[in-house]
């Protein structure tokens, strides 16, 4: 699915760049056109934008990717302890009634429900800046279970839409721009966002459970064509 | 209301701190090496950071075409009789459109909109809800799979758009409720 999302997306934006180029050279008075070897194309054309853009955007990716590292290094260095000391076994027991519904497959003992309780919890909180490192943690001890390295499991996935549709209690930084701009009463969009939330997690969820529960059931009738990761 | 806030906010500022002391505190009780063992997890952060570089360039490059060619207009264009009809304003789409795409790009349409319409007009509301209630999923696709090095996402994209979806039209209709 990613796969062919990716390829359109440059495809449509280089075929899109390439149009209206190509529109607005026809178009244009030939007046304008006549100091040909004056012009910057790399700024005034479609396509120049498009490429620098791109280049910028990779620059702008190792620069988040290397920012990363020091906040990770520090919780899951926390982490480390919190789990030889069996903190987060605790904390994933006092969980389990929840997550062996959301995660049948997963051990109720495995590291996996500690860090993505933590990655919730941190969400809920809007700590987004913890809640990024418990994530990635949790993606790791859920890759543990993974059978089939490179392919996503069917709990990774429920995870993930968990995590796109995260209810938090303060959208800190829509209040905060709220606020910046003179609203009479900034806060006054938590009520909205909390509903807006809890309903993308529940419509996250179901879609989520239901493609798992076909593919469960395509599973048992074909048995060839397993696309699953559970063994139930 | 204000109070909430004023609760909210100190509980954000306290979370830290309080996790912190809990999680190395506890650690120290049960005897284990709380220095050595933090050297060790920590040492992880660095692999995580570089693992998902590639998966970082490959989405933000898109994304970042996307945006300029103005494939996203065109897209707009393409989805207005769709929008329209699940009660969405047309002023309030260029929004739906870039929050899973781009959290700062999705922060600037939600200023823009709000310089536009006013802070607390009903369009405000809707845009700032809408960027308050969902998350930027194709980044969170990149990373989180990128850091574990899977690249068959599988339905994880297609799934958590749809939870997007359900969360923009919860976010204008509430508001068109509420204010």
């Amino acid at each position: 699915m990613l796969n062919h999302i990716w390829l359109w997306m440059i495809a449509l934006s280089i075929i899109i760049a390439a149009g209206t180029d190509m529109y607005n050279e026809f178009t244009q008075p030939t007046k304008e056109k006549a100091a040909t070897e004056e012009r910057n194309l790399n700024e005034e054309t479609k396509l120049g934008q498009v490429t620098s853009e791109a280049i910028d955007a990779a620059g702008l990716a190792v620069k988040i990717a290397i920012g990363l590292i020091g906040v990770m290094a520090l919780w899951l260095g926390i982490m480390k302890v919190a789990e030889e000391a069996g903190f987060i076994n605790i904390i994933a027991k006092i969980v389990r009634p929840i997550t062996k519904r959301l995660f049948p497959t997963i051990p109720s003992d495995h590291p996996a429900i500690g860090s993505m309780i933590m990655n919730i919890a941190a969400n809920m909180l809007g700590l987004s800046n913890a809640a990024t490192p418990f994530g990635l943690k949790a993606m790791e001890d859920l890759d543990k279970l993974n059978p089939k390295k490179g392919e996503a499991t069917d709990d990774m996935i429920t995870f993930l839409v968990i995590n796109t549709s995260a209810i938090t209690l303060v959208p800190a930084s829509a209040i905060a721009i709220r606020a910046s701009m003179d609203s009479a009463n900034p806060q006054q969009i938590i009520i909205p966002s909390i509903l807006a939330a809890t309903m993308a997690t529940l419509v996250g969820l179901t879609v989520v459970k239901t493609i798992q529960y076909i593919q469960r059931k395509r599973g048992m009738d074909k048995p060839s064509k397993v696309e699953g990761t559970e063994d139930e | 209301m204000s109070n909430l806030k004023i609760i909210l906010d100190w509980m954000s500022i306290v979370a830290i701190p309080v996790i912190i002391i809990a999680f190395l505190g506890y650690g120290y009780y049960k005897k284990v090496r709380v220095y050595e063992k933090f050297v060790e997890g920590a040492k992880e952060g660095f692999n995580v950071g570089v693992k998902i570089i590639p998966y970082l360039v490959a989405m933000l490059v898109a994304i970042a075409m996307f945006r300029a060619s103005g494939a996203m207009e065109a897209l707009m264009f393409a989805i207005k009789p769709v929008t329209a009809l699940i009660g969405m304003p047309i002023e309030v789409v260029p929004m739906a459109i870039m929050r899973p795409l781009s959290g700062s790009g999705s922060l600037g349409v939600m200023t823009e909109i709000m310089n536009t319409y006013g802070v607390d007009s009903l369009f405000g509301f809707m845009a700032s809800s809408m960027f308050g209630s969902t998350e930027t999923t194709f980044y969170v696709v990149a990373v989180y799979f990128g850091a574990v090095n899977i690249y068959n996402t599988r339905y994880a994209l297609p799934a958590g758009l749809v939870a997007d979806i359900a969360g923009l039209i919860t976010a204008v209709n509430v508001c068109r409720l509420l204010f």
